[in-house]
């Protein structure tokens, strides 16, 4: 691919910590290579305000490979930028123009306070699968793995559900900050396999009320998850978790 | 002396033996033992959740923001087990086999063989758990092979095995979380064992977000903390991994097997620039479908597909026809820099080799067409059914490429070039997976065992699962049966005083050189010098000059880095500084490790010992041991050997022609 250089100027979110104010803070950026990742540009700014004895821009990212989940950045209005199905960290330098204005803020939800700069806290997706995430079977418990077969489109659509990264794009994308998207995909997981099925009720309705505990917003349906999720979770599995729910409602025992 | 705990009796009894006979811990006493399981990766979280279920009271610490980042969770091609449901001649001797072979003769046979034995659980365990590998048609799962076999044992979910098999072991964790069973510390850092006598009996870990230190105490501590890769600065690693928890293990006595083991993969991105951060891997996988070739003609500037059949070399088929494009990875590694270092390379950089699907495409468009009965129909439909087909099996892997590179890999072959993946080495264990520091034990990379001088593919998961779920349960139960008398220290102990204190002074150090160069910068140029003089190839001038040049870094990072904020907040620069200094003094033992064995073995390449043919050379007659070091002090270091025995295998010339 041919490589270019760009200039641009950044608008990016810095706060100290969760009990501060944060603001905007602006930089330019010149002789950035299209090659570039969106972190590795970051990383550029960073090495050149350390050198100029100011404080880096805080943000979080390990894997760089789309599928940690960790890198979370709101890009131009749009969690993880502009790519479709792409992580921050996947985006390259070729999605932007010379002399582009980018602003770069963190989540923003409620439930997903700030840390520091681009830093937020999701500890709520880890409390949300302890209410009801998993299947309860303790090692060494397992019959054969082919003792039981799952069609294999079950299967397949089980694994797409399976494949969210946790990283919240869809809680920042929503205007309500609903986790429905999150919760649904762990759920539809679960549910697609005849090992999950024995748990079914129990999790559809505990998940759900754990995300409610945790201030995330209730679901509208408007799509802006969906659009903006990097592993293209479908808004198919919002359905799936309304029915199982209406369906663990109305058959639990109280 | 080094005592390693081998069972008695046939190499295939041994873990049934030893499992019939260890000690156990009754569950009243589980409940007031506590174990800390610092790492939560594959090895951590599986051992973690495995030691809540049977009632040990765990804590479990992580530097990430959640147990289901760990690195592990970017393991693409799949996992071994030796199932043989393909019924194609597997079994778990085959497996045992394969990996001691695959480790050119480099691992130890008792702790293969066991591996080799519990793989088969570990694929019942995960599918109960909701692991959704793929199936066939028939719902049964499917099957792919892997370098360095002639079987189809891997088990994978697409490109996505590792985020699958960890989500699964994260689950399990959460679950144990909620029962109360485990108590989850993420974004905190380990920086220190504590000693008590001669026990490892707690950890100081630091809050990354607030920046205090904690003191932790446990009747046995767990390192589940990955390998060390990114001593090279560029890997496939995540950008987190490092080696500081094995390091300040190192420092308080456990033993380093191994370091200079280190595995370099034959396909990744290759790199673009000096503003680069990590490298990309294609999974192995990939091997199973694609041609790997460079141009017959030196610096060939045509594009690929204007470079006719006849004038492309297929290398690996050619040198090696049996296992051809599936030769184990440091085989395909050197072949791929012997042609780029002979001036074959491709693309700009001409560092690169290509890897292609054509082939594969077409020969799928064909099955596509038997299958759909269709009968006329134009080269270019066959190629994009074959396609289709493609995208199933690697989508995810081709889309991560393109958005990499900006090349389309369904039309032009994909560039790749071997990237540092994986290392061998670690703190030693001996088979119980305790280091040589009583009740501290080590799983998962970070520990040396299992595969000698070079990892055969979709191994690391198998032993990272077999570590947590199916051995540590009876091993760790076997020290804590004789420490159910010990009631809880209390942190206020002095060993736990005195460890914190020597943290809080080396971050104060840190913080106060106030010099003028980035962590970063010198993250940088210690990776330069580790893979140009201890990389794919090493020979003792260039690995001495290696020894000075890391010395003489040492000195520089402590007297000029600049380490931006300040301590009491939540501070990567400081985090990566102790990480970086950590590296720094790692790069000199690995580089003297690779001095002191003078002979070729899997990844090692010296190369004054190679055959005619620039294979690796081992001289078995002196250096069939693991190296193991102890620290003495400041750039010092002493060998201790563990003699290996081969009982079953016979150590033969390793070859794949
Ligand atoms: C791109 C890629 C693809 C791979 N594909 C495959 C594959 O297909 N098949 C295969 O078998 N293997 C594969 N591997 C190798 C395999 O993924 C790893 O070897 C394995 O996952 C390591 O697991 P682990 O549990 O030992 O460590 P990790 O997953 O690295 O976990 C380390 C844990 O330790 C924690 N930690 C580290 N230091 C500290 C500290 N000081 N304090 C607190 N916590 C700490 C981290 O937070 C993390 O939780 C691949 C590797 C890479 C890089
Ligand atoms: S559903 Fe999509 S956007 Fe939401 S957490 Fe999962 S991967 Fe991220
Ligand atoms: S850094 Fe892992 S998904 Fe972006």
């Amino acid at each position: 691919m041919e490589q270019k250089s760009i200039s641009l100027k950044l608008k990016v979110w810095k706060q100290k910590n969760s009990q501060t104010k944060g603001s905007f803070e602006t930089h330019s950026m010149n002789d950035v290579s299209t090659e570039m990742s969106f972190l590795e540009m970051f990383d550029v700014l960073n090495e050149k305000l350390i050198q100029e004895g100011k404080e880096p821009i805080a943000f979080d990212h390990d894997c760089r490979e789309g599928i940690c989940g960790m890198c979370s950045m709101y890009i131009n209005g749009r969690p993880h930028g502009p790519w479709h199905e792409t992580t921050t960290c996947q985006l390259h330098m070729r999605a932007f123009n010379n002399g582009e204005t980018i602003v770069v803020e963190p989540w923003r939800a409620n439930a997903f306070p700030v840390i520091k700069d681009l830093i937020v806290d999701r500890t709520p997706f880890d409390r949300i699968i302890q209410a009801g995430g998993f299947i309860s079977v303790n090692t060494g418990n397992a019959v054969d793995a082919n003792s039981l077969p799952v069609e294999k489109s079950k299967a397949d659509a089980s694994f797409a559900a399976a494949a969210c990264i946790g990283c919240g794009a869809c809680v920042a994308a929503c205007k309500n900050s609903s986790a429905m998207l999150f919760v649904s995909a762990k759920v539809t997981h679960l549910a697609l396999i005849p090992q999950g099925d024995p748990e079914r009720k129990t999790r559809a309705l505990d998940m759900v009320a754990q995300m409610d505990k945790e201030g995330f917003g209730a679901c509208t349906n408007t799509g802006a998850c969906e659009a903006v999720c990097p592993k293209g979770i479908s808004l198919e599995n919002i359905a799936r978790l309304n029915k199982e729910y209406l369906l663990a409602g109305l058959t639990s025992e109280l | 002396m080094l005592d390693v705990k081998i069972p008695e009796g046939k190499l295939s009894e041994k873990w049934t033996h030893y499992k019939g006979h260890c000690k156990l811990v009754n569950p009243a006493n589980k409940r007031n033992l506590e174990i800390i399981v610092v790492g939560t990766g594959l090895a951590g979280a599986s051992a973690a959740a495995s030691l809540g279920e049977l009632g040990y009271q765990v804590k479990a610490f992580c530097f990430q923001d959640s147990p289901r980042r760990a690195h592990s969770i970017a393991a693409q091609g799949g996992i071994n087990a030796a199932k043989n449901y393909q019924n194609d001649g597997d079994s778990v001797y085959r497996l045992f086999y394969d990996t001691i072979k695959g480790g050119d003769y480099r691992a130890r046979e008792s702790n293969v063989h066991r591996l080799a034995e519990v793989s088969t659980n570990i694929i019942d365990q995960c599918v109960a758990q909701g692991v959704p590998f793929a199936r066939e048609y028939g719902g049964l799962l499917s099957n792919r092979s892997f370098g360095g076999t002639q079987v189809q044992r891997t088990f994978y979910a697409a490109g996505q095995t590792g985020q699958q098999l960890l989500i699964g072991a994260y689950q399990a964790l959460e679950r144990q979380i909620a029962l109360g069973n485990v108590k989850m510390y993420n974004r905190h850092e380990m920086l220190d064992i504590v000693m008590v006598e001669d026990k490892a009996r707690g950890i100081i870990a630091r809050d990354l977000i607030t920046g205090n230190l904690e003191r932790h105490f446990g009747h046995a501590v767990l390192l589940c903390t990955g390998g060390y890769g990114n001593v090279f600065y560029l890997s496939t690693n995540a950008m987190g991994s490092n080696v500081t928890a094995a390091w300040k293990a190192h420092k308080k006595g456990a033993f380093f097997g191994n370091p200079c083991f280190t595995q370099i993969h034959p396909t990744c991105i290759p790199v673009s620039g000096d503003h680069q951060s990590k490298l990309t891997l294609m999974s192995e996988s990939l091997r199973n479908d694609g041609r790997i070739w460079v141009p017959i003609k030196k610096e060939d500037s045509r594009k690929a597909k204007d470079i006719p059949e006849t004038e492309r070399d297929y290398y690996l088929e050619r040198r090696y026809p049996a296992f051809g494009n599936l030769v184990p990875r440091d085989v395909a590694s050197r072949a791929a820099k012997e042609r780029c270092d002979a001036g074959y390379g491709v693309g700009t950089s001409k560092q690169a080799v290509y890897l292609d699907f054509t082939e594969a495409i077409i020969r799928y468009g064909k099955i596509e067409i038997g299958k759909k009965g269709l009968t006329t129909i134009s080269e270019s439909d066959i190629y994009k059914l074959g396609v289709d087909v493609v995208k199933e099996k690697y989508g995810n892997l081709f889309d991560m490429y393109q958005k990499i590179t900006g090349d389309n890999p369904y039309e032009v072959p994909m560039r790749i070039y071997p990237a540092v993946h994986y290392t061998m080495g670690g703190l030693w264990v001996d088979y119980e997976l305790m280091t040589s520091v009583k009740g501290l034990y080590c799983l998962g990379e970070a520990n040396f065992s299992d595969h000698g001088a070079n990892r055969l593919g979709a191994s690391a998961l198998m032993q990272g699962l077999a570590d947590g779920y199916f051995v540590i349960p009876y091993t760790v139960g076997n020290y804590l049966a004789d420490e159910i008398r010990t009631t809880n220290i209390s942190t206020n102990h002095p060993a736990f005083a005195e460890t914190e204190k020597k943290v809080n002074d080396r971050i104060e150090q840190l913080m106060q050189i106030k010099g003028t160069k980035s962590v970063e910068s010198f993250h940088k140029r210690l990776g330069k010098i580790m893979w140009e003089k201890c990389g794919m190839a090493r020979n003792a001038e260039g690995l001495k000059q290696a020894i000075s040049e890391i010395q003489n870094l040492k000195k520089e990072f402590w007297n000029d880095v600049r380490i931006p904020g300040s301590i009491y907040e939540m501070n990567p620069e400081l985090d990566k500084a102790g990480r970086v200094a950590d590296f720094i003094e790692l790069g000199e033992l690995m580089c003297l490790d690779a001095l002191t064995r003078e002979e070729s073995c899997g990844g090692h390449f010296r190369e004054e010992f190679q055959t005619s043919d620039g294979e690796t050379l081992r001289q078995d007659d002196k250096f069939m041991f693991v190296s193991n070091w102890e620290h003495k002090g400041e750039h010092e270091w002493e060998l201790i050997k563990e003699e290996l025995k081969y009982e079953e295998v016979k150590p033969s010339k390793r070859s794949y022609k």
